[in-house]
């Protein structure tokens, strides 16, 4: 039973890690429809950032994790705007070798600027703090992780369905020509939805970095695993991401507990199978 | 004229010995990762070469030494042989040096077996490897001198029951071996042995296994970096160190990455051949060249390992030039003083004979960073895992 309990726990804490780092990339990929293999990448500048205001500049934490994704957000939007535009209306192979390319010179910028070594952002006393479950104990930004993570699908759940942004999003990514014929601005609802899916990215990279710390490869180190969230839970769907990520997460942390030997593989084989039975994912729909 | 021919001769030839003796150049071709994720491995290596030079001059002996740094990337066999390769015959190499990783140093044992090259490894610590070729010499250590006496000294601590986490590819599994084979025999108990996957981050599952078979001290291997740094955090907040379940590990608390680690390495016992908290005069005079030379510079195994490696060269070339079986043969055996202490040149293993020190870490209170403070040393040790 405590076994039992002990995965229960430590799957749903992981399996919201694992949600906050892919939400950023389900909005790129999934809605926009562009292969940001660069996603990663926006995880990695807001750990970075995030790492130089607390450790550098020596800010507290939560106003640096603000400032943090602000920054990346700032990166993010004139990249949008000079790069990813003409991305958009390329291939899917050569929006991966764009991507990627993207990638590679985030990790020397961020390598020639911090250095290859862990980039730690020191969490504030009452984060490191332990609750005690009454079977075990679970530090507390583990806590902090899962209620960040649930008012984050909140939050995009009433963003996309409920505003008018929202709405027009959909449109745009739909059908652009119409969309911008009836009078949308298209330009700005991409730019806006990419900062949105860069500003997500940071706040992951950042939340995650308990589990996943930062150091300048973490884009190329992570990747697999931000693409296998998004492709289990099907693209461009917020709920698909987030029931991906919980229950890969809670199979991952079963596989550690049981048979840690082997815990890749049985990981690895439920994920082939799933996606040869459901090729477009838990809740994707075929592309039109 | 024919006695003019013979002067000319006689001097031309007494000009090209002399020059021979006093201007040839000993080349060393240094292969390490220069790019890529472990590219700091490569920087170190030359910081500390670098050092060495600059505290010693170029020459030893009456020749010259020149050393040539050649990009390997990372973990990659194919192109540590095809640079070997490169280096010999292009660049006509008389030694050879560096190798972060054990696959690219066993690449390699053809070639210099070949061209009788000795070649000198600043890391890749596999025992296995220097049976593959008599011209391999090592300044590192292996995973079976460190663990196997950071075993005995747990067991002498009183401590009985041990569980054992290592990460799930070749150290680790010689970690493992190591440790669980010197503990058992004095008499101690492994209650759980546990690879883990290389690629995980999340460790909360296998602590919790841990904490839940509460033994009296968790001995772990890791690659460094991230992997070290989510341990050590998840081995606190999960309350071990509260449990009085004692973390003991090798490489763990490394110098480079030991300030990330942050509060939560403090207390973190480890067993190793090198702090860069080292208390000798050798060791401050590195650290201080090392640093006035390259500022952001750290003293770690990668640093020292590559500053022996540098030394033992200039050692070999003072004795024996580019005759690479005779630099060997004068290598055996040959002691000096290093930043960790004595080092012996073993004559069987070719690997150095060294203490390994018990250490802790500590937050000094001068200046305010993280150290390995030594608190014992356990043994002088060769390498255990030669014979197994």
């Amino acid at each position: 039973m405590t076994l039992f309990m002990n995965i229960a726990v430590d799957g749903i804490a992981y399996g919201m890690i694992l949600f906050m780092i892919s939400v950023g990339l389900s909005v790129t990929m999934g809605l926009m429809r562009v292969v940001n293999l660069a996603h990663g990448g926006f995880a990695l500048l807001g750990g970075t950032f995030a790492h130089w205001f607390t450790q550098e500049l020596g800010l507290p934490f939560w106003p640096a994790v603000l400032l943090a994704i602000m920054a990346t957000i700032a990166i993010a939007l004139p990249l949008e705007r000079v790069i990813y535009r003409r991305i958009y209306g390329f291939g899917d192979l050569q929006q991966v070798l764009a991507t990627i390319g993207l990638t590679f010179l985030m990790i020397a910028s961020v390598n020639y600027w911090q250095g290859s070594s862990l980039l730690s952002i020191p969490l504030p006393e009452n984060l490191k703090q332990s609750v005690d479950l009454g079977f075990r104990t679970l530090p507390v930004h583990r806590l902090v992780v899962i209620t960040v993570g649930l008012a984050a699908i909140l939050g995009l759940w009433l963003l996309l369905e409920r505003t008018l942004f929202g709405i027009r999003l959909r449109a745009a990514v739909d059908n652009r020509g119409t969309a911008s014929a009836l009078g949308i601005d298209t330009d700005w609802i991409f730019m806006a939805a990419f900062g949105l899916g860069a500003g997500l990215a940071a706040l992951g990279g950042i939340l995650g970095a308990e589990i996943l710390p930062i150091d300048a490869y973490y884009p190329v180190r992570y990747m697999v695993l931000f693409l296998i969230v998004v492709a289990v839970g099907g693209m461009g769907s917020i709920a698909g991401s987030f029931i991906a990520a919980l229950g890969l997460g809670t199979l991952e942390t079963a596989t550690r507990y049981l048979v840690p030997d082997y815990a890749t593989i049985v990981f690895f084989t439920f994920v082939i199978v799933l996606l040869a039975v459901r090729p477009q994912g838990l809740l994707g729909k075929a592309h039109t | 004229m024919n006695r003019i021919i013979t002067a000319a001769l006689v001097a031309a030839i007494s000009v090209a010995a002399s020059s021979a003796v006093f201007a040839d150049t000993i080349k060393v071709g240094v292969i390490a990762p220069f790019s890529g994720p472990f590219a700091i491995y490569g920087k170190q290596y030359r910081e500390a070469i670098e050092t060495y030079v600059a505290q010693n001059g170029t020459a030893a002996g009456e020749h010259e030494i020149e050393f040539i740094y050649k990009d390997v990337g990372g973990p990659n066999p194919d192109n540590s042989r095809a640079l070997a390769q490169e280096l010999l015959i292009r660049e006509q190499v008389d030694y050879l040096a560096g190798f972060t990783f054990t696959p690219n140093a066993l690449a390699v044992a053809p070639l210099i077996e070949q061209s009788q090259t000795p070649t000198v490894i600043f890391n890749a610590a596999t025992s296995s490897i220097n049976k593959e070729s008599g011209y391999f010499l090592r300044t590192s250590y292996t995973l079976w001198q460190v663990s196997a006496p950071l075993a005995e000294w747990a067991y002498d601590q009183g401590m009985r029951t041990v569980a054992i986490t290592v990460s799930d590819y070749g150290p680790g599994i010689d970690a493992e071996n190591a440790f669980k084979a010197a503990f058992e025999a004095k008499g101690g108990e492994v209650v759980d042995a546990i690879r883990m996957p290389l690629s995980t981050t999340d460790f909360t599952p296998f602590i919790q296994r841990v904490r839940d078979a509460d033994p009296d001290a968790v001995f772990t291997f890791l690659p460094g970096g991230p992997p070290t740094f989510t341990y050590t955090k998840t081995y606190n907040e999960n309350g071990l160190a509260q449990a009085g379940i004692k973390f003991l590990g090798t490489a763990e608390t490394e110098e480079v990455n030991l300030q990330g680690l942050g509060d939560d390495a403090i207390g973190l016992t480890t067993a190793y051949h090198y702090s860069g908290a080292h208390d000798s005069d050798m060791n401050r005079d590195f650290k201080a060249k090392l640093t006035e030379l390259f500022p952001d510079a750290v003293a770690n195994w990668a640093s020292v390992g590559a500053y022996d490696g540098t030394h033992l060269i200039y050692q070999m070339v003072a004795a024996a030039g580019s005759d690479g079986p005779a630099a060997v043969e004068s290598a055996l055996g040959l002691e000096w003083e290093s930043p960790r202490g004595t080092v012996k040149m073993d004559s069987d293993t070719r690997t150095v004979i060294q203490n390994v020190y018990i250490r802790e870490v500590e937050r000094d209170s001068t200046t305010g960073e993280l150290v390995n403070r030594e608190k014992g040393v356990i043994a002088t040790v060769g390498d255990l895992g030669w014979t197994q």
